[in-house]
């Protein structure tokens, strides 16, 4: 659902069609065979708070333009920040040359899938108060206040606290007559608590899992997530996990929460199901993916209980947009189908090599200054169609653990081998709760991990996690994406106890 | 005309109606092209200017900032920044990290234009990529990589005076190359202020040997093995350590460098061995900013601590913990030295010389690994880490490479491994693979681990 809120006046007042007629016509002028011109203003604003007092606070804008051409089959992009019609006439000419410099170590033509025209569209994401028309001091008050609150309990020592704030615009023509105008609210707020145990010499900290969203304000103020009640339980949950036996380490049952689950599906499925990484485009940074296309249509990524979508369309969701870098619509299509691998995300450019008559939409630059790459979209596990609850999904463990909240995550450069830690760790015995345990790490195979899948809960429990920082590319990029997903059951997995791995 | 960028810092110094006022602009020129599979597949060139104001104003309760970075080129958008650092300043509360200014004079190289960069640097590179293209389709072999280069010339202007300007010039090339079935891998990175000396024949030649020694593989269980970690895997570590220094959050109990019950383990010997680590604006080849450059506070840095000279530090003498990063803030907290995060990094070992091969000639049965890759913390109080093998885990058998093993998933602390290491060589410069694109200045030895816990297998390959 798109939003009520008109796009800001002060983007609008920039002169965003006259440079992009500007270097649009200069490409033109080339006979490029492909020509797009995106301006963007992306505003920041990070307040970050120690102990309940102001750490810093700093208030970002990055604004200016990229032009990205085709000439010759090959590609050519360059950036700038001066926001004239002289600086997009060079600054195509130096995305013309970028191409011609590159033109020698090129040897596969480009070619972009079609894409119908969307002319003057606009598109505005789902928010209800724009969180940068609010008073920095109202912002510190109430983290300080949530601080606070933590700091005269026991055990808590110290408190860290965090709010990241997005609100950003962008434009975007090509020569085909698209045109797009987006608008895009999102924040991230987190508060940790630290304390240390006298007796054991251990210190430990637990944080809030609230995951970021594509919201405004009222997020910190009672929307879409209870802060109330899960800052009144973190000090308990902390204090029991600081003298909690540690781990036996071996082969469990899990229960794995959502806010812990959102972060194994983005790297052992998302990332994996990237078409970019398939191809090799990352083989030299981010990585490749054991799902190559020859797999498309026969592996069994996981059990029939693993229904997995793509899309760029859900409501408050990190990746979601109207159009994407490349002018292609938001969309929502099947990656995993009953455990069956039957979708890759794609852009215009791959979506071609595949044969496919459109790409999927999944485009994104983070910035002006970078060029688009295939990134990646909200990839969510489906809820299983019964109205199944955590409760029921632990009690039918005999023996394993519930994982909540995610903490270190790793996996390696193919998508394989995993390892993943949390931030508490609940202890299931004959079907119920029994304590935390400390020290718990899991460490499995992609394909193995997921085939353990036992079942999933159901519409209810289905939760929208998701990161502002997920990185790849060279020049690197950082891109938000959001995945959902039920809590899931997975049969005999292995658990590694942190503390004997580092050999004490 | 468009204005200089001692102009735009002259401009925002003028217009400020706060007490204090410090202006940081970078201007950024930088070009790259990356390939797959033996052909182009993105590029690019940038051209950025970023002006952060940091306005402060005192009253009774303290000194209260107002930071504001923005892209800007146009004295309409300085003055604008600085409209809005003044209005942040005085809605702001005030800042735990307020200290006076720093003061000071203009650089004698203040009034020098910035310096730039193009995509032109790639000329002499790009056509020997090409060469490298053709022999490796030749081979059987195909090749993936990235080349970067950024210049970025930074002028810092206060209003207690301060007038300094430095120019950054960052480039790297990194290249994978693998042989034709995607069976073997192999890496080779390397930092350069300028590109005169990456050759990418000699880049790709190497890439082939290495795959060479790859023809034999022999699958290894996980274990604890005698493992050689070339300067990138050392790198790679170290720089994770090196960002885990921070002064406040050790003397608040949240890190290996904590001491139980309170306080930071300053002046603790880590390890047994005669380790250095350490930074200094001035290492050869290394060279970096030589003073404060913040444009955000944190737990180990202050805006207000802009301009403050740095001066080559000791983070580690003699296996001794020497150092932590510091703010003037966090270093009053601590009861510690001022010494402020460095953008280089070097290990030395006292004594040790020779090379990397020197240090795989005197093993008998082990590995030699190319890079470490995803590294995770997974232990705070410990500093374990987590993370892979990548491109290349060789199998050494009396001296001498005999073959590529399977990768492996570690768990380690680098803060142990300093301290159990058996072997090192002299200290050469050192690309990281996971944090060089960020921190690509470091100089690193050679290090053997007799019992390196590989925790499990990866099938990557």
């Amino acid at each position: 659902m798109a939003s009520t809120h008109p796009i800001d006046p002060s983007f609008l007042a920039l002169p965003l069609s006259r440079l992009a007629d500007a270097a649009l016509q200069r490409a033109r002028d080339f006979g490029v065979q492909h020509a797009d011109f995106r301006l963007e203003r992306i505003r920041t604003q990070d307040i970050s708070m120690r102990d309940a007092r102001l750490e810093g606070a700093v208030d970002g804008e990055v604004l200016g333009f990229a032009v990205r051409v085709v000439v010759d089959g090959t590609w050519g992009f360059a950036s700038s920040v001066e926001l004239t019609s002289d600086a997009a006439v060079r600054t195509t000419e130096q995305a013309i040359n970028v191409a011609r410099v590159s033109k020698p170590i090129s040897s596969e033509a480009v070619e972009l899938a079609p894409e119908p025209v969307h002319a003057d569209a606009t598109w505005v994401s789902s928010y209800d108060e724009d969180p940068f028309q609010v008073p920095l001091a109202d912002k510190v008050a109430a983290l300080a206040e949530w601080s606070s609150r933590l700091l005269v309990t026991k055990p808590v020592e110290h408190t860290s606290a965090v709010l990241n704030q997005v609100f950003e615009n962008k434009f975007y023509a090509d020569l085909s007559g698209t045109t797009t105008t987006q608008q895009r609210v999102r924040l991230q707020p987190v508060v940790e608590a630290h304390a240390s145990d006298v007796a054991s010499g251990r210190f430990d900290s637990m944080r809030t899992l609230a995951p970021p969203a594509g919201r405004g304000w009222e997020y910190l103020t009672g929307t879409g997530w209870d802060w109330d009640a899960e800052l009144d339980r973190l000090p308990t949950y902390l204090a029991e996990k600081l003298v909690a036996p540690t781990v036996e380490p071996g082969s469990y049952d899990l229960v794995i929460d959502p806010s812990n689950l959102w972060l194994t599906i983005h790297e052992s499925i998302g990332h994996a199901t990237e078409l970019d990484r398939a191809l090799g485009y990352e083989a030299n940074y981010a990585g490749t993916s054991f799902a190559t296309v020859d797999h498309l249509g026969t592996l069994q990524y996981g059990s029939p209980a693993l229904n997995v979508t793509g899309d760029r369309t859900v409501e408050h969701g990190l990746a979601t947009v109207g159009y994407d870098d490349e002018g292609v619509a938001g969309q929502e299509w099947d990656i995993i189908d009953a455990g069956k691998l039957v979708g890759y995300q794609l852009d215009r450019r791959m979506a071609r090599m595949m044969g496919l008559p459109r790409s999927n939409g999944c485009a994104f630059a983070d910035s002006p200054g970078h060029i688009p790459i295939q990134r990646m979209a909200n990839v969510s596990i489906a809820p299983a169609a019964d109205d199944v609850t955590t409760g029921d999904l632990i009690g039918r463990v005999e023996h394993g653990i519930y994982v909540v909240g995610d903490k270190s995550w790793s996996i390696d450069m193919q998508r394989y081998n995993f390892q993943f830690t949390g931030q508490r760790f609940f202890k299931i015995e004959h079907g119920r709760l029994a304590g935390q345990v400390r020290d718990v790490a899991y460490q499995a195979t992609t394909t193995q991990f997921w085939r353990s899948l036992d079942a999933v809960g159901g519409p209810g429990t289905w939760v929208l996690g998701g990161a502002f920082n997920c990185g790849k590319a060279q020049p690197g990029q950082v891109a938000p994406v959001s995945h959902g997903c039920p809590p899931a059951l997975l049969r005999d997995i292995n658990i590694l106890n942190t503390a004997s791995e580092s050999g004490r | 005309m468009t204005p200089t960028p001692q102009e735009l810092v002259e401009r925002a110094l003028a217009t400020t109606t706060s007490d204090g006022c410090v202006v940081v602009l970078h201007h950024s020129t930088s070009a790259n092209l990356r390939w797959a599979n033996n052909t182009l597949t993105t590029n690019g060139v940038l051209d950025d200017s970023t002006v952060t104001v940091i306005a402060t104003r005192g009253d009774a309760t303290g000194t209260a900032a107002g930071v504001i970075s923005r892209s800007a080129s146009s004295t309409d958008q300085v003055t604008a920044i600085v409209e809005a650092a003044d209005a942040t300043a005085v809605a702001a509360a005030p800042a735990e990290d307020a200290a006076p200014l720093v003061d000071g004079d203009a650089a004698a190289d203040w009034d020098e234009p910035a310096a730039q960069t193009s995509i032109d640097v790639f000329d002499r590179f790009a056509p020997a990529l090409g060469e490298a293209f053709g022999r490796a389709r030749d081979a059987r072999e195909v090749l993936y990589g990235y080349v970067e280069h950024d210049v970025t010339t930074t002028y810092v202007g206060s209003s207690t005076g301060l007038r300094l300007r430095h120019v950054q010039p960052t480039g790297h090339v990194g290249i994978t190359g693998k042989d034709a079935d995607l069976a073997r891998s192999a890496w080779v990175g390397q930092a350069t202020r300028d590109f005169s000396d990456v050759d990418a024949l000699a880049l790709s030649a190497e890439l082939s040997r290495r795959l060479g020694w790859a023809e034999r593989k022999v699958d290894l269980p996980a274990g604890r093995y005698d493992t050689v970690l070339p300067p990138a895997a050392v790198a790679d570590l170290l720089i994770y350590l090196y960002w885990t220094a921070g002064g406040r959050d050790a003397h608040e109990g949240q890190t290996v460098f904590s001491r139980a019950g309170g306080g930071t383990r300053v002046g603790e010997r880590l390890a047994a061995k005669p380790v250095r680590l350490h930074s200094d604006p001035a290492l050869p080849g290394l060279e970096c900013a030589p003073f404060v450059m913040a444009t955000a506070s944190t737990s180990s840095s202050s805006v207000f601590d802009n301009g403050h000279p740095l001066a080559p530090t000791d983070w580690m003498r003699d296996g001794q913990l020497r150092s932590l990063l510091q703010s003037r803030h966090s270093a009053e907290m601590a009861g510690l030295p001022h010494t402020p995060a460095i953008d280089n990094l070097a290990l030395t070992i006292d004594g040790a010389h020779g090379s990397l091969d020197d240090v795989v000639a005197g093993v008998e049965n082990g590995l030699l690994l190319t890079c470490l890759w995803y590294i995770r913390e997974v232990d705070p109080q410990t500093l374990l880490l987590t993370g892979l093998t990548r491109d290349g885990v060789y199998l050494v058998e009396n001296g001498e490479v005999t073959g590529a093993v399977n990768n492996f998933r570690f768990n380690e602390s680098p803060v142990d491994l300093l301290d159990r290491f058996s072997a090192a060589s002299a200290t050469t410069p050192a690309f990281s693979r996971e944090w060089g694109d960020y921190f690509p200045r470091t100089a690193m030895p050679t290090l053997r681990v007799p019992d390196f816990n590989m925790s499990s297998v990866s099938q990557a390959s």
